[in-house]
């Protein structure tokens, strides 16, 4: 099977990849030089000179972008080209509130859809295909990346965006969709609804392609199963673009990326030091082809393993592992992403105390975020309506902030472990990794 | 005239009652009524002691978060309709009942039972005027 889409990208030579890589990084580095400021002072602070970087063995001299930066500089400081020259935000949930929002020129937004239609194409996707693209569509970056990687295959596209189980299963069964895009949690809940309504046999798809959350081998084991498709795990994240950073191949082992637009390097999260390839470690991203939203050495928090060893599927990209973790304190809850502190605003807005704690789970696929609350004096009321009222309130209040439904409960004074050093905050009960 | 009932915070999960009667216990604080409003997370125990302050004071020391709410204690004939007579005087003036629990006797042929309505003065005048008797602090001590 000839599963390119780009071939003479997804397939050329080690020194082919290495001299764009040069090349374009080169050129990036002058151009974010000469349009942020931001970025421009980092490098003056530590010495750098776009002159120094001659290709992609000076990357290391460059300094780090951390989402603090990236709050630090919204909404426009990171941004490289003229307004009059973007055409598109994508935006994703920052930490306290602040947004992260990355821009597109026509450009960007089209390199982007070539990596989601790599992506599509490596799944088997073709002209003939129907696309079902159930992931959310509108600032998050998973609907609107998949449908124009879809667009670009020449394959029928349904944008369902997310929710509707319903109405999903119908176009899935009426119209013949054959590869479903959305977060593994939907696809298994999906997997799941169709077989309670006995419609198995008219179901006619052969791949989904699922990301924005971890998932676990099992997990994939079990979507395969029971809806007798290929599943194919695919990486991004808005800040470098979206989904279709990297993307699995039919040999699923590893997701490879797409060097020709992206550089990854591996890094000690502590020190900052490069690793070299097959160590564990931070996963960090330079984009060297975008133009409006160019992040230089980007730290995406993401723990992984990169791996050059050539791929029985013919592409030379090299691969990196599912991510093993985090560097910060970030989770993914329903593909969302969700920092504790976002939570602690909430709280200390609404007049509660910041002792609190954020238990997430797992129930069947789907996940569960729940936080623990201290009742207060203040709060409590011998009226049992009162004390839901402001429940209620609080629940609100989370899901306006985190864009997900948190479960509110309420505990006893001095329940939640106050440990010696640092709170424990987080209880992740997923073993996701 | 009305009693303090002490409302207290306490999870909805096991041991939670048991400990909080043990704390009574061990203080020897009589409780005289008691009663549980429960959510899936949590609930509110309301008890009539028979020394409040006390009361107050031990589950204060124990961490409890609690409040201390007026309620109408009254006397019910224990006969059918003697609980009817009661609320129907309420129900002609109109005053809301948010809720009621039953309460341990010391007398033969009546039954106590423990009233939250939201304006206990008007709710101790009709129901004296219609010849209901409400028992005061000093009768649970």
């Amino acid at each position: 099977m000839n599963n390119y889409y780009q071939p003479e990208a997804e397939c050329a030579s080690r020194e082919q990849i290495k001299a764009w890589q040069d090349e374009r990084l080169v050129a990036q580095v002058q151009h974010v030089w000469n349009n942020i400021p931001y970025y421009k002072k980092l490098m003056e602070e530590r010495g750098v000179k776009p002159e120094h970087i001659k290709g992609t063995q000076d990357l290391h001299l460059l300094p780090f972008l951390t989402k603090d930066d990236l709050r630090e500089c919204y909404p426009y400081g990171l941004l490289a080209e003229p307004l009059e020259n973007c055409v598109r935000i994508q935006s994703t949930s920052g930490t306290t509130g602040k947004r992260v929002v990355a821009f597109y020129t026509q450009d960007d937004i089209n390199l982007w859809e070539d990596c989601c239609a790599r992506a599509l194409v490596a799944a088997g996707a073709s002209k003939s295909d129907v696309v079902q693209v159930s992931y959310g569509y509108g600032l998050f970056t998973g609907g609107p990346g998949l449908n124009g990687g879809s667009h670009k295959v020449g394959c029928l596209t349904l944008p369902m965006s997310s929710g509707n189980t319903d109405r999903q299963i119908q176009f899935m069964t009426d119209l013949g969709a054959t590869i479903i895009c959305c977060t593994p949690s939907y696809a298994a809940y999906l997997a799941e609804t169709i077989e309670e309504m006995g419609v198995k046999d008219k179901i006619k798809l052969k791949a989904g392609i699922f990301g924005a959350e971890a998932w676990t081998q099992e997990m994939r084991e079990d979507i395969q199963n029971r809806l007798g498709i290929k599943a194919y795990d695919i990486y991004g994240l808005t800040e470098i673009s979206g989904p279709g950073v990297s993307f699995e191949c039919c040999e699923q082992g590893g997701m490879h990326i797409n060097e020709d637009h992206f550089i990854p390097e591996i890094i000690n999260p502590k020190t900052g030091e490069v690793l070299p390839y097959g160590e564990k470690g931070e996963l960090v991203f330079t984009s060297i082809t975008k133009k409006a939203f160019p992040l230089l050495r980007y730290r995406t928090k993401d723990i992984c393993v990169l791996n050059p060893e050539p791929c029985a599927c013919g592409r030379t990209l090299i691969r990196m592992s599912k991510p093993m973790g985090r560097s910060d304190d970030m989770l993914i809850v329903k593909g969302v992403n969700v920092f504790p502190s976002q939570i602690e605003t909430v709280l200390l807005n609404k007049g509660y105390p910041a002792n609190y704690q954020i238990i997430v789970s797992r129930e069947g696929y789907s996940d569960q975020l729940e936080v623990n609350v201290e009742m207060t004096p203040e709060m409590f009321s011998d009226n049992l309506a009162e004390i839901s009222a402001k429940e209620k309130e609080l629940v609100e209040a989370l899901k306006a902030m985190l864009g997900i439904y948190a479960k509110v409960r309420l505990v006893a004074p001095k329940t939640i472990t106050r440990s010696e050093g640092k709170a424990v905050r987080v209880i992740d009960k997923r073993n996701l990794y | 005239m009305s009693v303090k009932q002490i409302s207290a915070f306490v999870e909805n999960k096991p041991g939670q009652l048991a400990k909080f009667t043990e704390i009574l216990n061990n203080h020897g604080i009589d409780m005289r009524a008691l009663s549980l409003a429960e959510t899936e997370d949590f609930g509110i125990v309301r008890i009539i002691t028979d020394d409040s302050y006390k009361t107050a004071t031990v589950l204060k020391d124990e961490g409890y978060i609690f409040s201390i709410t007026q309620v109408l204690a009254v006397e019910i004939p224990d006969t059918p309709g003697g609980l009817f007579q009661v609320l129907n005087v309420l129900r002609e003036k109109d005053i809301n009942v948010d809720y009621m629990y039953a309460f341990t006797a010391r007398k033969q042929d009546v039954a106590y039972m423990i009233f939250r309505v939201a304006d206990n003065d008007a709710a101790t005048e009709v129901l004296r005027q219609n010849g209901i008797h409400l028992l005061e602090p000093d009768d649970i001590d």
